[in-house]
């Protein structure tokens, strides 16, 4: 464990990286270990990069509460600032508010409709409902999604399960070119 | 505040699963040095709010979803299906996700309730708590501790327990603890997500062959006796609700009632009469009261935790 000392005054630490916009740049290029075509600031889970003196904080915030990439993410995180030269970086959790796939940018939705995944249509209950007033209604029918292939662009797809390889994505298969997909929910 | 802070210095490679086994092992048994749920989230306890009362509520509902979650987990590679295999695995992910920041809440708001370890022990609270309290300790309603049974009465329970427990997280958005306000934000879109795959499939098997259905009302006459407990208000409930940071189970009970009636219309099944909200008074799981199929089930859930209770994972 290497906790730099936020009083260090080494010599040369006019060189030391320091700048916020290139910590901001290095954190939001980590990908998430399950979705490795996302970057972090793709999947809208990267809430805030500061620094102080000589320590980097990157805040993140979980797609779901039990996944289980936070982990590795903080790892990765914390792996590429200190190869950058950012020695004392930390990372924290915000739940608050909480993640939803409306916050995948463009770019994020471009990425994954390239690694072949659907990406998520507009989040049903974003942001989340804010008090009892106003309870969730039962949703009993399949889930009806405007989708399209993202291997041959049809939009006869079918829905197999709601609940896909991750807790983030439903499983589809594609009626025209018999291709399974990966959807990512809305959430 | 545990830092993520590794010493491994290799590239994050994830095309190559066995890239970072040997450089260090702490990468690959339970995550890394990143230990705390929390890490990093105000855990300070809002004036007004005694810490203890706060703690032994997320205590119950850390443990209602920690151990429906692990009677869950035991379908992964038994399930009907592949598809629900995965369904039913991403459920009790999300329960255990939901169960780990709510037990570390409750550490973190009042650290006496961390068992007791050897020392220099590096089990982090919420583990502390799931795998090294004894029955008696667990404060979760009986409902969820039985064993699953086939798959019509695990969907049953999950139906009813998603109902339930979805109507107390959207009330506990508005708790005076913002700790416990997030946690159960997140919880929220989790749980309706629940409810709708287990109303699906209540639907479908009352809908569906003659064995199906009559499975189904085996399952609903199974659970039946269990369900005046969601209901009742416990003490530490009520103080929960004097203190402003906790929902009253039976201030739900009309709101879970409509929509259970709406799952039993659209399955074309009769609905047992008598209210489900009955007051119980005898001590129950909230009073770490269980039955004979809660210690079975520890037993399994926390064997190699306490076989190693200073084991870094």
């Amino acid at each position: 464990m290497i906790m730099a000392s936020a009083t260090h005054t080494a010599p040369g630490q006019a060189e030391r990286p320091r700048s916020v916009q290139r910590a901001r740049r290095i954190a939001a290029a980590v990908t998430d270990p399950e979705l490795p075509m996302l970057t972090l600031q793709d999947l809208g889970v990267l809430r805030g990069v500061e620094v102080d003196r000589e320590r980097v904080t990157v805040t993140i915030t979980p797609t779901y509460s039990g996944c289980p990439a936070m982990a590795t993410m903080a790892d990765d995180l914390v792996h590429r600032l200190r190869g950058a030269g950012f020695i004392d970086a930390v990372v924290k959790i915000s739940l608050d508010p909480p993640w939803s796939s409306d916050w995948i940018t463009e770019h994020g939705r471009a990425a994954l409709r390239q690694a072949g995944m659907s990406p998520p249509s507009p989040a049903p209950r974003s942001p989340a409902p804010t008090s009892a007033r106003d309870p969730i209604p039962l949703r009993l029918g399949p889930t009806r999604r405007a989708l399209t292939c993202p291997q041959c662009g049809s939009n006869a797809v079918e829905s197999v399960s709601e609940f896909g390889s991750t807790a983030c994505t439903a499983h589809y298969r594609c009626s025209v070119c018999r291709e399974p997909f990966d959807h990512f929910k809305e959430f | 505040m545990t830092s993520p802070s590794t010493e491994h210095d290799q590239p994050a490679d994830h095309d190559n699963a066995y890239a970072g086994l040997l450089v260090n092992d702490t990468h690959w048994a339970f995550g890394t040095d990143f230990t705390d749920p929390l890490a990093g989230v105000d855990t300070a306890v809002p004036d007004g709010i005694e810490p203890s009362a706060l703690a032994a509520y997320c205590l119950m509902l850390g443990d209602d979803a920690l151990v429906l979650s692990h009677r869950l987990s035991q379908w992964c590679s038994n399930a009907p299906d592949l598809e629900i295999d995965i369904a039913l695995a991403n459920i009790a992910l999300d329960l255990l996700g939901q169960a780990r920041l709510l037990l570390a809440r409750a550490a973190a708001a009042d650290p006496s309730v961390r068992p007791a370890l050897p020392a220099g022990s590096p089990v982090p609270d919420e583990d502390a708590l799931a795998f090294f309290r004894d029955g008696h300790q667990f404060r979760n309603v009986r409902l969820v501790e039985q064993s699953s049974g086939d798959f019509a009465a695990t969907i049953v329970r999950l139906m009813f327990f998603s109902c339930w427990r979805l109507a107390l997280l959207q009330r506990l958005v508005d708790s005076r603890d913002p700790v416990l306000a997030a946690i159960a934000a997140k919880g929220v879109k989790e749980v309706a997500y629940h409810r709708d795959f287990a109303g699906r499939w209540f639907v479908t098997l009352a809908d569906g062959t003659e064995e199906s259905r009559r499975r189904i009302v085996g399952a609903i006459e199974l659970i039946r006796p269990q369900l005046a407990e969601l209901f009742t208000d416990h003490p530490v409930e009520a103080a929960a609700v004097a203190n402003g940071f906790g929902i009253a189970p039976s201030s739900t009970a009309a709101e879970v009632d409509t929509v259970v009636d709406q799952l039993f219309t659209a399955a074309t099944l009769q609905r047992p009469q008598e209210p489900i909200s009955t007051p119980e008074a005898t001590p129950s799981g909230r009073d770490g009261q269980h039955t004979e199929a809660l210690g079975p089930m520890l037993t399994e859930m926390q064997s190699v935790a306490r076989a190693h209770p200073t084991g870094s994972w």
